[in-house]
């Protein structure tokens, strides 16, 4: 699909590529010990457009579509994971929800500010006792007048001490299962907001992974995205968007894993030749490049899907959950080709490893993903239109 | 008023540059960029565009492979670019390369001042600032690192240059041409702004015959060819590990053999 590129496809690629490569990369191990977030990342992202990179102009983005998004997030998580992550979210499952589900006024209130990279945004679904269920969440909002009073907590939510704008799902109605659901969009400046970090993870260490906890928070109606009820569609196509952001990012895994690999395998030595002599050796190299052309064209595919405003559940699930399991293969090959350096920080494949074993768990676990497929393949499951259908990109999002 | 740039696509700083088997140089599969020195001279002419409303444009000679770099200067923000090319100019040496830039920043007109990077990487040299500042009549200065003051009006322009006791501060008149080091600025990104119009451009060429130029600058008229590239001889280097029974006496043996060898 890579002939569907044009020159502003690569051009942008480069540029985002640069700044991850030259900004990010000769500290990221630093940051990665440390368990802490580059300060400089979501400014810099902000200031570069990066953070609205698929926002149509008028709305304060850069009007790109959204195959240079996922271009983007391969370059991003070609250099660490954390800096897709911050697209997945801010971008994925927020400001593109906003563009899909919002009012003119929460576009112009709370998108745009985000497109502009001046708020960032995070997502809140997942709570203690709920990942993959979510229909069983705990957390409530109770409507009294034009306010809704939120109580509950939200758990494993990346950004959760950084961003300022959450969209956050609860039950408005526990009776009523899926459709007693409704998303709000809660400020971390709102009382009995409180947040804080997760330490201690296994991987996307450089990045910011925390709680929420909501108590008598008071949302006021016009932060109600979507109508009552309506908060499990708009939290689906939410990972819609999510799901190829990652997606992207770990086919960018792969093409780290291979280019470690491929740099690495030319120049170690064994039995009196490169080790990219071993046919062994090759078998790994030959099938990370599978995996990686593989997992590249599933991606663009769903984005051109997107372009054209055509539904993309069931190929975007295809591609996040093919590149992320695949992600996780190429770094365990990686370190293998590695040796005993493979094992240690000192080369960066122990980092993929550690920070691509997150993303075959968070928007679908993989096994949620290969249920999806198979319900889809028996026919079991159908794709029905929604209210609010996912724009298709039109270049009137470059103009104003 | 025109500011203009002389940039050119060249390999990656990176990229592992050699001389094949058949005496040309190579530098495998590595991406062409802007030559790296231009990031600043671009960002310059930007940051200059700014504060002064004046005209950018960038100019490369040669093929279209130098179409990347120009339209990288236009993605950060420099508003033309003009591409110097005809087949009778390969081969060109650094007074060919003065007398086609000299050509076009008269074709131009207007030209206040002309802004180099350090030296092309590719080539290694940077002949062609003085020698295009000499046929277009006007001052050069190199290595500058800070423009302290410039004005179009007046015509002035107030430079910082490093020397290697350390910083000269010097004035000249305008139309000048400079040359930069990275001391000058911090490299502005492109924008996606700027991508978007710097892919649509369509960049115009400017022959020989456009220029006027005849023979004059062609690389059949060259003085100076090249004649052969040749590798850097490979380095043989030999591993000592000093041995000792304290940390102490590792360190005195270290000393005395780097004295003996006369490095310290
Ligand atoms: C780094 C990181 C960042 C995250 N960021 C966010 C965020 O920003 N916002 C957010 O809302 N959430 C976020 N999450 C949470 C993530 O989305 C959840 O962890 C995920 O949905 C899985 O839920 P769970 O962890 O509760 O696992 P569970 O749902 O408890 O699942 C446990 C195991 O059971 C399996 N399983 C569950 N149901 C079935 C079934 N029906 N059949 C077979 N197997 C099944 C799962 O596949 C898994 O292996 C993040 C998680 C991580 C690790």
């Amino acid at each position: 699909m890579d002939f569907l590129l044009t020159e502003e496809h690569l051009m942008a690629q480069k540029m985002v590529r640069d700044f991850a490569q030259k900004e990010v990369y000769p500290t990221i191990k630093e940051w990665d010990r440390k368990q802490q977030m580059n300060p400089d990342v979501l400014p810099r992202m902000g200031e570069l457009g990066i953070l609205g990179i698929s926002i149509p102009t008028r709305y304060g983005g850069q009007g790109y579509d959204y195959v240079t998004l996922g271009l983007a997030c391969e370059e991003l998580e070609r250099v660490d994971t954390t800096l897709r992550v911050v697209m997945s979210v801010h971008m994925g499952l927020n400001s593109l929800a906003l563009l899909q589900w919002g009012t003119e006024a929460q576009k112009q209130k709370f998108l745009a500010p985000q497109a502009r990279g001046e708020k960032y945004a995070g997502f809140g679904l997942t709570e203690p006792e709920v990942g993959s269920d979510v229909v069983n969440m705990r957390s409530t909002a109770k409507r009294h007048g034009d306010t809704y009073v939120l109580n509950g907590e939200k758990m494993w939510i990346s950004l959760a001490t950084k961003a300022h704008h959450f969209l956050v799902v609860a039950k408005t109605d526990p009776a009523a299962g899926h459709k007693g659901m409704t998303a709000f969009i809660v400020t971390n400046d709102m009382k009995g907001v409180t947040t804080g970090d997760l330490h201690g993870k296994l991987g996307v260490r450089a990045g910011s992974t925390g709680w929420i906890a909501m108590q008598d928070v008071e949302v006021p109606l016009e932060n109600r995205l979507g109508e009552e009820g309506e908060g499990f569609y708009v939290a689906m196509s939410c990972l819609d968007n999510g799901r190829y952001t990652v997606a992207a990012g770990a086919t960018g895994l792969i093409r780290a894993c291979l280019e470690d690999s491929l740099k690495y395998s030319m120049s170690r030595k064994t039995f009196g030749k490169e080790i990219a002599r071993h046919q062994l050796i090759q078998q790994k190299i030959g099938f990370m490049q599978q995996w990686y052309d593989a997992a590249r064209l599933l991606y663009l595919k769903a984005g051109f899907m997107k372009n054209r405003g055509m539904r993309n559940t069931r190929e975007t699930g295809m591609a996040k959950w093919y590149a992320t399991d695949h992600s996780v293969q190429a770094a365990l090959e990686a370190i293998q080709i590695h040796g005993a350096y493979g094992f240690s920080d000192e080369y960066d494949v122990e980092r993929y490893l550690r920070n691509g074993k997150g993303a075959v768990i968070y928007e679908g676990t993989s096994e949620i993903h290969q249920l999806m497929q198979a319900e889809y393949a028996l026919g079991f499951r159908q794709d029905r239109p929604l209210r609010c259908e996912m724009p298709a990109y039109d270049p009137s999002w470059q103009e104003g | 008023m025109n500011i203009v740039v002389f940039t050119k696509s060249t390999p990656d700083t990176a990229a592992k540059v050699e001389v094949d088997g058949g005496g040309k140089v190579t530098w495998g599969n590595a991406q062409l960029v802007l030559n790296p020195w231009d990031e600043y001279s671009v960002t310059e002419s930007v940051l200059l565009k700014d504060a002064h409303k004046v005209n950018t444009t960038a100019f490369a000679i040669g093929d279209e492979i130098h179409n990347d770099a120009l339209k990288q200067a236009l993605a950060i923000g420099m508003d033309n670019a003009i591409r110097i090319w005809d087949a009778g100019m390969s081969g060109q040496d650094s007074l060919g390369f003065a007398k086609s830039a000299a050509a076009a920043v008269k074709k131009l007109g207007d030209v206040g001042l002309v802004i180099f990077g350090k030296e092309f990487v590719d080539v290694g040299t940077d002949a062609q600032v003085y020698q295009l500042a000499r046929l277009l009549g006007c001052t050069a200065i190199g290595a500058v690192s800070k423009i302290v003051a410039v004005d179009f009006n007046a015509k002035t322009i107030k430079v910082e240059r490093m020397v290697e006791e350390g910083k000269q501060t010097l004035t000249a008149p305008l139309p000048a041409v400079i040359s930069v080091l990275k001391d000058i600025n911090e490299p502005k990104s492109p924008s996606f702004i700027g991508i978007r119009k710097a892919s649509k451009a369509v960049i115009p060429v400017w022959s020989s015959a456009d220029l006027g130029l005849g023979e004059a600058a062609s690389g059949a008229a060259a003085k100076v060819s090249t004649v052969a590239y040749r590798n850097l001889p490979v380095r043989a280097g030999q591993v000592e590990i000093i041995e000792g029974g304290s940390e102490r006496e590792r360190a005195e043996k270290l000393v005395n053999k780097l004295l003996e060898e006369k490095v310290i």
